[in-house]
């Protein structure tokens, strides 16, 4: 029988943190990059657009991420597209991604004043003048510390994409569990590495988040 | 391109369906009232700006860990250790165990941070009132900060709740038999994986719309309401 060493499942760990971290990267600007255009929709005079978005972001934040990625993996089989884990799970993790970040952008959004919105269109701006000089640059000051907090459950969510075979951490460390007869020790390592990943990442929204409320 | 949905061959499966969710609700409603209690206990040892403190210091340190791990890592990877870990280590769980424990372990470190925002928020004159009706710093908590507290974060409870329904889904990878886990058991009996999990998550979108109004319902009628 083959001996593990520590340093050898440490080793093999590490390079699928590797994995973890590009699928984390993939979905958060892809989803940040479709939330945005959601955003901009549901901003909508026309009820239709506007409601079709909500129900968009209501679907996807109702259903679980786990059968969310499982509809991405044999829905894209259905449609005769390969289905790489790769394409499902970052399709999957985009679409989940982005109707998070409609939510929370959303929300800054509707956290610039009315005045605003009406001295704006007093001046005889239109609606895409009074979005990109006077309600974004306000609003994007309020979203980063929930957006960078966001980061932290994108980073955790991509651990589900082990269940349609995509070899990131979570499923690396589960082979190597299964290999090694140490589960006790590799679940160990694979959570600190989790942690290590994420607990920055939460430090420094809880940082930019105090100092928002300074600025008050 | 012709694809042809068959329903029919997933709704046949109704018991099993049906099983899955009495699983699912069983499973978020004991881990629910036991993760709150344990992140009310947290989140007493958590709770700073009473003055004097609340729980004795040495507590602290061990909550304060537990909390930031548990918010760090993925759910998946905690039930993993719980159900594959810990019986290396002597505790053997069955499925159902292991997925109860992980899920209460999950919600009592997020309540914790939910439940401490409550407290925190309370005005120091009520807890001078109750101090100078003589109450114990015990009762104190139990009757005159708690009670508002969970009042005023009730909304983020009941969506952290849903989350850890929607989370129990992760269970059926222990083959808990809850709900997506019927969904996979039906696929592999008629191949229909497509709409077996189109039914499920439609399942899990009502349950959830369901809850959340329930939950806010009865909340302001009789958890909350004006007495």
């Amino acid at each position: 029988m083959v001996e593990f060493s520590l340093w050898d499942i440490l080793r093999n760990l590490l390079l699928a943190v590797r994995w973890t971290v590009g699928l984390s990267l993939i979905a958060f600007i892809g989803g940040g990059v479709v939330g945005m255009l959601l955003v901009l929709l549901r901003q909508s005079r026309w009820s239709v657009v506007n409601n079709l978005v909500a129900t968009y972001v209501q679907i996807f934040q109702g259903v679980p991420l786990l059968v969310q990625l499982f509809l991405a993996y044999y829905g894209l089989g259905l449609f005769g597209i390969n289905t790489s884990p790769w394409v499902a799970a970052g399709m999957g993790l985009t679409l989940y991604t982005s109707a998070f970040l409609c939510e929370i952008w959303r929300g800054c959004i509707a956290a610039i004043p009315k005045g605003q919105w009406e001295a704006s269109a007093s001046l005889a701006l239109n609606f895409y003048e009074q979005m990109r000089y006077i309600v974004l640059p306000q609003a994007l000051k309020i979203a980063v510390p929930p957006t960078v907090g966001f980061l932290v459950q994108v980073i955790k969510g991509t651990a589900l994409a082990s269940v349609i075979g995509f070899m990131e951490l979570t499923k690396v460390g589960k082979t190597i569990a299964n290999a090694t007869f140490s589960p006790f020790l590799v679940f160990s390592c694979v959570a600190l590495m989790y942690f290590v990943l994420c607990y920055p990442v939460s430090l420094y929204a809880k940082h930019l988040e105090r100092k928002i409320h300074v600025h008050r | 391109m012709n694809i042809q949905l068959d329903f029919a061959a997933v709704l046949s499966e109704w018991p099993l369906l049906l099983t899955g969710v009495a699983w699912t609700l069983a499973l978020t409603i004991a881990s629910v009232i036991v993760g709150t209690l344990l992140g009310i206990g947290c989140a007493w040892v958590r709770a700073r700006g009473f003055g004097a403190a609340l729980a004795p210091a040495w507590l602290k340190a061990p909550v304060g860990a537990y909390v930031e791990l548990i918010r760090n890592t993925p759910f998946i990877v905690q039930l993993f250790f719980i159900f594959f870990g810990l019986p290396a280590a002597g505790f053997k769980l069955s499925a159902e165990t292991a997925s109860f424990i992980a899920m209460v372990v999950n919600l009592g470190a997020y309540a914790t941070e939910i439940i401490r925002a409550g407290l925190e928020a309370t005005p120091k004159g009520q807890i001078e009132a109750a101090q100078s009706l003589a109450l114990s710093g015990r009762q104190t908590f139990v009757w005159v900060v708690l009670p508002p507290a969970l009042k005023k974060i009730w909304p983020s409870l009941v969506s952290q709740i849903i989350i850890v329904m929607l989370g129990s889904s992760v269970c059926g990878q222990i083959s808990t038999q809850e709900l997506s886990y019927a969904a996979d058991l039906i696929q592999s009996r008629n191949f229909r994986s497509f709409e077996a999990f189109i039914v499920v998550g439609t399942i899990y979108l009502a349950l959830s719309v369901l809850m959340r109004h329930v939950l806010n319902w009865a909340g302001a009628k009789f958890l909350f309401g004006r007495r």
